[in-house]
């Protein structure tokens, strides 16, 4: 999979002399879900924000498709589509001539069966011709997207995609970006909700306070930062570990009814369990809770910010 | 992609149709306001003024009048169409799209010239109900009412991105250049007035436009055309030399 977005050294301080990015190196690779997570303020949208236009660079380099966005902007852009995190919608238009608009912005031909197709998508067809004011925050929502997919751009930028909307349309919208990535367009999303991350992302990063912490496969950083707990509840109270479990750090809970395993990423709970049935010891339930991206997220970032702290 | 057309033509397309939702505020409204100009100043009063140079008093103003229309909706088009984005959000899209500063000024300010410029049209005839006026030189009226209305619509783009609120908006259309056309001649020849008032208004630029108009029309005015060609190309020059700042820079665009 070769590299669609190639970020080096780019950072970037406001006139106020707040500085929003550190000198970040990032590369998306072709056809991926990249999710970028960090609290508020962290850099995210700053960082999309640097790669789309809206904000002009202190310093760095971006490379989109194989172009210098310094010098093929055009060309880059054009190829670029970003929901905004704000719901910046022109209240006064209506639907469909909102979203041919964008189409047209990006200098592509007009396609009236394209953006039928685009809005049938999305669920926005009956409300083409309906004033965007009158349309709830989910639809508004909706209506962004179809403007950033209007110009089929290769490169999709979600800033909060889900952000405020019901349940349903986040599982909507999950919908919608898988079939993106399978029609080959490289997603990058930044979320607070963590769930979405875990749930479609397949490279995670982790900005923080214009840092970026981590770029990592979510299934490695699972694996490598996750932890895996399992208790087992016992048929028989046991008084000691056996000599032949005691490899897996079990501890006995319970009076000796409950044995509580604790490993780190996906954890050995299948051998342990077999282990035990070798040992003869027989058991009668087993939970098992395995930490989320969530959990592996609040724990680095809380890290971070402890270091920080420490070091001044 | 050199030169984005099609974008061009959305931005330009989708500014018209701004005018035609908002006909009332957009175009009856002055052409209404310039009509009562007329019947007051030049039906009601003119008929007991004399004439100007040989043409009567109520035909004297119609090229002032006119000019004061363009250069106040000119700028208030302009301005209220690159305004509107940056305050509602909207201009993510225009800043990620593939549009430089080319596109955007024959977009936002190509719309707000040609609005003017149909509204200089309606208010024309609309004039000739109440006045008897005639144009010796229509063509290069034609011209110079362009050439004013892009000049006046690149202004006001930059006071569209220099404007932080709907107030500032209005204060130079209010405060600057309604003064600076009604002591520019509109309703007076430059001749009638004392020294060294009569050089210091040399010094308004809208004295210029509104003579060079009037030379259009009747072939005489208070200034030479050309100088009041030469001053309005200057003026885009460095309205132009503005907005291509602006964008170099990001100066209020981009953060």
């Amino acid at each position: 999979m070769g590299a669609i977005l190639e970020i080096e050294g780019l950072q970037k301080t406001y006139a106020g002399g707040v500085t929003a990015l550190q000198p970040t190196d990032l590369t998306i690779n072709k056809g991926e879900i990249f999710a970028l997570l960090g609290p508020n303020g962290a850099g995210k949208t700053t960082l999309i924000g640097l790669v789309c236009g809206l904000v002009r660079p202190s310093g760095g380099t971006i490379r989109a498709f194989g172009l210098d966005m310094a010098r093929d902007w055009r060309k880059a852009r054009a190829r670029i589509g970003l929901v905004p995190q704000e719901l910046s919608v022109d209240m006064f238009e209506y639907v469909l001539p909102a979203v041919t608009h964008s189409r047209a912005l990006f200098g592509r031909p007009a396609d009236p069966a394209k953006i039928e197709k685009l809005l049938k998508s999305l669920s926005l067809w009956e409300k083409r011709d309906q004033r965007i004011s009158a349309l709830s925050g989910g639809m508004k929502r909706r209506v962004l997207i179809a403007k950033a997919l209007a110009h089929d751009p290769d490169l999709l930028f979600l800033d909060e995609p889900t952000a405020g909307v019901d349940v349903e349309l986040r599982r909507d919208m999950w919908q919608l970006i898988g079939q993106l990535r399978d029609q080959g367009v490289t997603i990058i999303l930044t979320t607070h909700y963590i769930e979405e991350a875990q749930e479609m992302a397949d490279r995670v990063g982790v900005i923080d306070r214009g840092v970026l912490q981590l770029v990592e496969e979510k299934r490695a950083l699972m694996a490598r930062l996750g932890t895996t707990e399992a208790k087992i509840a016992l048929a028989q109270p046991v008084s000691a570990i056996p000599a032949a479990l005691e490899h897996f750090g079990l501890a006995i809970e319970d009076g000796g009814k409950v044995l509580c395993y604790h490993g780190a990423g996906e954890g050995e709970v299948a051998p342990l369990l077999k282990a035990l049935l070798a040992e003869g010891i027989d058991f009668t339930g087993i939970d098992v809770h395995e930490s989320s991206l969530e959990d592996i997220f609040v724990d680095l970032i809380g890290r971070n910010h402890h270091d920080q702290e420490a070091a001044r | 992609m050199s030169f984005n057309l099609r974008g061009t033509l959305a931005i330009y397309k989708f500014e018209l149709a701004r005018t035609w939702r908002t006909l009332f505020q957009s175009i009856l409204t002055p052409v209404l306001t310039t009509s009562l100009y007329f019947i007051v100043f030049g039906g009601a009063i003119g008929s007991r003024i004399d004439t100007m140079g040989g043409v009567p008093y109520a035909a004297f103003i119609v090229p002032g009048l006119l000019m004061l229309t363009i250069l106040a909706e000119s700028t208030a088009n302009a301005s209220f169409g690159i305004y509107l984005p940056r305050f509602t959000g909207t201009v993510y899209e225009l800043l990620s799209a593939p549009i430089g500063v080319a596109e955007t000024l024959v977009g936002y300010v190509g719309a707000a010239a040609t609005k003017s410029v149909i509204l200089a049209v309606v208010i024309l005839a609309t004039a000739r109900v109440f006045v008897d006026y005639h144009i010796e030189h229509p063509l290069l009226a034609a011209f110079f009412i362009l050439l004013s209305a892009v000049a006046f619509s690149l202004l006001g783009f930059i006071l569209g991105c220099w404007a932080d609120g709907f107030e500032k908006l209005q204060v130079v259309p209010m405060l600057v250049l309604t003064p600076l056309t009604f002591l520019g001649g509109t309703f007076y020849s430059i001749q009638m007035l004392p020294e060294p008032w009569k050089t210091v208004t040399l010094f308004n630029p809208v004295v210029y436009l509104v003579n060079g108009l009037r030379w259009t029309f009747y072939g005489q005015a208070d200034v030479n055309f050309g100088a009041a060609i030469t001053a309005t190309l200057g003026f885009m020059a460095l309205c132009i030399a503005v907005i291509a700042f602006i964008f170099r820079t990001g100066w209020r665009l981009r953060s």
